[in-house]
């Protein structure tokens, strides 16, 4: 469903993307893992054409999104959804409206279907009852779901989630995971993962890939990452820093 | 040496150079999107409530009293000549000519100019710009389409408010604190003030309008690193679009006086 090949990118000087091949299949939740500042979320943007990439190609169901203008474009971001992660919710709209925002932009006007399709994307998330909310006064994890709600109420085949457990407390975090896990079930969505939580990882992943150094340095499933006797993956997933690691092989 | 001049100079030039193509680039992409797409009539109508509504209580107080100063400077001076009743012409031409627009789309360029770019700067860096573009809803055409029309139709209103209430206010100084005959006044101020001179100062707000819109919107959409990247966006979008008036000001003045010449003819 989604195929990258040999995506580069350069930010300045700095070389963030140096020739990503990945490939999702549909139906399929994958895992994109690294350090932070690798590149996951500037890969993630480039899925949906918020950047551009200096080299390579990106192929969403059948066609290269890659020199496609934004107008263009808009056919395939109805096709695939978005998680930012700070929720990225308009501030100057109620939960409700941020929630519906996507129908009414898709020429929805009937209140009471926006209503009734708003109560359904607020019960999925377990957050009856807060349409009147103002972004301002929800938590981070609430922000993410009304996120989520308005990124899925469309039913995208593909959403894109980026760093859907960061800066939350590990209760809100399993709840997210298996929202991520539900909606996959439920919808049949093909879901993308950028994390650096590995817990979150394990927990949603059919299958993970390993972003290192703007290249992917491991792709399979979380069984075969955890069996993997690979240095680096072993300290990304043990936490070690290289000195840690150091002073354990010198002792 | 010759290459360090170059490199001095060009830098910033190809900065302007580049600043400008952008600008010119907002605004075919914003006019492509008004003639071609279905506009947001709730967004465009909150823009006019905005822009236009909620500058009045600005441009009127800006209006009386550069009405009142003008016609009272103008008396001190046209007095020692004998044509005291000759202000009501004077004041109604200069605010119908240049006072009222300048002063209008600079209060403008100040309330609403950076109202904009502050609000489209927030929403860049805070992703809701992107979130937008991921929810396959262009930019321009939510943004800045709306905006554009709403100034369009504000702005001549709002500049032709602000000669309507200078002209009462030099007419109020005049009579009863210059002891200026009203009668003469108001006759020489019908006769010299024409129909063109209506027509120039609108348009000049129509141009206005579109130039602080234009300038604002780019402001904030292009900003970046956080609240220091959106004071910064708002700064340069206020002094920016100030500028941008006062140097088309008197390019246009300079076109209009071709098409409308100034004087009793």
């Amino acid at each position: 469903m989604i195929a990258v090949r040999a995506l580069a990118k350069k930010i300045g000087e700095q070389e963030i993307l140096r020739g990503v091949d990945l490939e999702v299949r549909t139906g399929e939740t994958l895992a994109i893992i690294g350090r932070s500042g690798g590149g996951k979320s500037v890969l993630l943007k480039h899925l949906v054409g918020l950047m551009e990439p200096d080299a390579g190609e990106i192929w969403i169901e059948g066609q290269n999104i890659i020199g496609l203008n934004e107008r263009q474009l808009g056919t395939i971001r109805k096709k695939v959804g978005i998680l930012f992660q700070g929720g990225a919710l308009f501030d100057s709209m109620t939960v409700e409206e941020n929630i519906a925002f996507p129908l009414r932009e898709a020429g929805e006007r009937d209140p009471n279907v926006l209503r009734a399709k708003v109560n359904e994307m607020l019960d999925v998330m377990e957050m009856e009852g807060e349409q009147a909310k103002m972004p301002v006064s929800l938590s981070g994890g609430m922000k993410k779901r009304v996120g989520l709600a308005r990124s899925i109420i469309r039913r995208p085949s593909c959403v894109l989630y980026d760093e859907p457990t960061s800066g939350l407390d590990p209760v809100v975090a399993d709840s997210i995971n298996r929202l991520i896990r539900r909606l996959q079930q439920r919808f049949g969505i093909t879901s993308i993962v950028v994390t650096h939580d590995m817990k979150s990882a394990f927990d949603v992943a059919d299958r993970i890939a390993y972003l290192h150094e703007g290249r992917i340095y491991f792709h399979g499933t979380s069984v075969e990452l955890q069996q993997s006797s690979d240095p680096l993956i072993q300290d990304f997933l043990l936490g070690r820093s290289d000195g840690q690691r150091g002073h354990r092989v010198e002792s | 040496m010759t290459v360090r001049f170059f490199n001095v100079l060009g830098a910033p030039l190809l900065a302007f150079f580049q600043y400008l193509g952008e600008v010119v680039l907002l605004a075919a992409d914003t006019f492509r999107s008004i003639f071609t797409h279905k506009l947001r009539w709730k967004l465009f109508l909150n823009q006019i409530v905005e822009i236009g509504l909620l500058s009045q209580l600005v441009v009127v107080i800006t209006g009386a009293f550069t009405g009142a100063v003008f016609s009272a400077q103008t008396f001190f001076q046209f007095n020692k000549l004998g044509m005291g009743s000759a202000v009501g012409a004077v004041v109604s031409v200069a605010l119908c000519r240049e006072l009222a627009p300048v002063l209008t789309a600079l209060m403008v360029a100040g309330r609403v100019g950076a109202a904009m770019s502050a609000e489209i700067g927030t929403m860049k860096v805070t992703e809701q710009i992107d979130a937008l573009r991921a929810l396959a809803v262009y930019p321009v055409d939510y943004l800045v389409v709306p905006r554009t029309l709403a100034m369009m139709v504000s702005m001549p209103l709002l500049v032709a408010e602000c000669i309507a209430v200078g002209i009462a206010a030099g007419y109020l100084v005049a009579i009863f604190m210059l002891d200026i005959n009203g009668t003469y006044y108001m006759a020489n101020m019908v006769r010299w003030t024409r129909n063109r001179d209506i027509i120039m100062g609108l348009s000049k707000a129509f141009c206005f309008g579109i130039l602080i819109v234009f300038i604002s919107c780019h402001k904030g959409l292009t900003a970046h690193e956080g609240a220091v990247g959106v004071g910064r966006a708002t700064t340069e979008a206020v002094v920016n679009a100030s500028l941008a008036v006062l140097i088309c000001n008197f390019f246009l003045t300079m076109l209009f006086n071709i098409i409308y010449p100034a004087g009793y003819q």
